[in-house]
């Protein structure tokens, strides 16, 4: 365990060039699919929590099911959705990063609409009387129902980052673990784990929650929490 | 409080334990027909993924169990796990095929000694036209040269397993490909099925072990292009954890299946596993074991 702290440590500070680009593939392909599933879960979320329709609560449940999809499964959909037979084999997509961004996508968009539609439920009616009071329009309403609430949907987006950084069954599978070109801090550290080598498995993972902690504490810090007085 | 629930806690455990120890005399008493159960009963077996998943082991195990009693626990990963499961403590018995690995864990004193007992050959697989032209190299080392030229995509392990280490020995030591700059050689990190698959999506060259690509056959569309050549040949070693090294060590058990594999049954069935199926052998034993 100390033998893991300091190889961590070691690691991060002989800037070794193959280090910091599975990093840096890791922060593209979970910065992507968080902004995608966002921007394709947010609006979703906030309608599902807002507004009243047939079948709303078969489409809840449905949504909470999905967000224990397990990856593993979102994988092996994906795969067989562009395998080279697959239906979308002619993309050429297999194993590049533009795929395990879509198959998070498919595994996280479910969580930030669960999340945030419900967040949204509770909290968004004083927000909505005031904004009827005031007379503002449907679209105004909304955005100001995200940013009075934007501390806990800060935590949804992170929730949404925490889960695609931390994921392995999905980009393990779509990704292929390639080298120079899919390989993300997870699947290096399965890789290294199959090799043998723990400790050193176990300091990659270290550097996982460090980055993890760093982006948690750049978000908190652009997001502030609105004053209460 | 807390002295209540740890006494709770120590006699849950000991009940347990007695339903565990009255359980298995039962069983014992009940099967005549199987050997009595030795005294520490579980053989902690550490493998490679090659003679589990090719079915080698689940074939010869059950007739090692009901002869001798005894239970094994297969755990099977890459050889540089395999190996490093065994240094933690945590497998009395490897079966790997890695010589230069397997010496280093008998030089650093974790191993008895090294039994060689059987050996195949690795193949070259990929795509049915062959666009490297490889189909009549002399050996591998010859293949992987025109693969190289032509500049055909080839997948490597990538994972510090036996199959890996054989690869980059063919390679030759300082003539290994580069993963970053030679785009056309594809470093995958992962096992043979795994590798396997992606050869296929991307109709490339593949080093395997045959009984792995025999058993995937029918899902890929790549073929055997290359078979024969001393450069492949491929050994499976016999080793037991030493017990001076590490603790916990079933040694009796280790010894027992060792002695078992090595014996005139097991090697029967070695040499006919794979006929059925696939109208080959998969392992040849070495004459002098």
């Amino acid at each position: 365990m100390i033998d893991s702290f300091r190889q961590a440590f070691e690691l991060l500070f002989s800037f070794d060039k193959e280090l910091w680009q599975i990093i840096g593939v890791t922060m593209r392909m979970s910065l992507l699919s968080t902004t995608i599933s966002c921007l394709i879960g947010l609006p979703l979320g906030a309608l599902l929590g807002t507004k009243q329709f047939k079948g709303k609560s078969l489409i809840k449940k449905t949504v909470h099911t999905l967000m224990g999809l397990p990856p593993v499964v979102a994988g092996l959909l994906v795969y067989t959705l562009f395998t080279h037979y697959g239906p979308f084999g002619s993309l050429n997509l297999l194993f590049t990063v533009e795929i395990m961004v879509i198959a998070q996508v498919i595994l996280i968009t479910p969580i930030v609409i669960g999340l945030s539609s419900s967040f949204i439920e509770g909290n968004s009616k004083p927000v909505i009387e005031t904004a009827r009071g005031l007379g503002l329009s449907r679209r105004k309403t909304a955005m100001l129902c995200l940013s009075e609430g934007r501390s806990s949907l800060l935590s949804v987006v992170l929730s949404a980052f925490g889960r695609s950084i931390a994921e392995v069954g999905a980009v393990s599978i779509v990704g292929g673990n390639i080298q120079w070109k899919t390989r993300v801090m997870t699947t290096a550290i399965m890789l290294e784990t199959n090799k043998g080598k723990f400790s050193f498995a176990l300091a990659m993972g270290m550097i996982l929650l460090l980055i993890a902690f760093l982006v948690n504490a750049l978000a908190s810090f652009v997001v502030k929490e609105p004053a209460h007085d | 409080m807390k002295k209540v629930l740890a006494i709770l806690l120590a006699m849950v455990l000991l009940l347990s334990f007695a339903a565990c120890g009255a359980k298995t005399e039962e069983t014992t008493t009940a099967e005549t027909t199987t050997a009595a159960a030795p005294a520490n009963a579980v053989i902690r077996l550490s493998t490679t993924t090659s003679v589990n998943d090719s079915g080698l082991l689940p074939y010869l195990l059950p007739t090692f169990e009901k002869e001798t009693g005894y239970k094994v626990e297969v755990q099977s990963a890459g050889t540089g796990a395999a190996i490093q499961k065994a240094e933690d403590g945590n497998a009395d018995v490897i079966l790997v095929h890695a010589k230069q690995s397997e010496e280093e864990f008998i030089e650093k004193g974790f191993g008895v000694k090294r039994l060689p007992f059987m050996y195949n050959y690795f193949v070259i697989v990929g795509p049915k036209d062959d666009p490297a032209g490889i189909k009549d190299c002399e050996d591998a080392a010859a293949a992987f040269a025109k693969i190289k030229e032509s500049g055909s995509k080839f997948i490597s392990r990538g994972d510090e397993s036996g199959t890996h280490k054989a690869e980059l020995k063919i390679w030759g030591e300082g003539n290994e490909p580069d993963p970053e700059k030679d785009d056309w050689y594809i470093s995958a990190g992962k096992g043979m099925g795994d590798c396997l698959t992606m050869a296929n999506e991307m109709s490339a060259y593949c080093l395997t072990d045959k009984a792995t690509f025999l058993s995937m056959q029918k899902e890929l569309s790549l073929e055997i292009l290359l078979e024969k050549g001393e450069d492949m040949k491929n050994t499976y070693s016999l080793i037991a954890v030493n017990p001076d090294k590490v603790d916990g060590v079933n040694t009796e058990g280790a010894q027992a299946f060792i002695d078992w594999m090595l014996g005139d049954e097991a090697s029967k069935l070695i040499a006919d596993y794979g006929q059925a199926e696939y109208g080959v052998s998969l392992f040849t034993l070495l004459e002098n074991k």
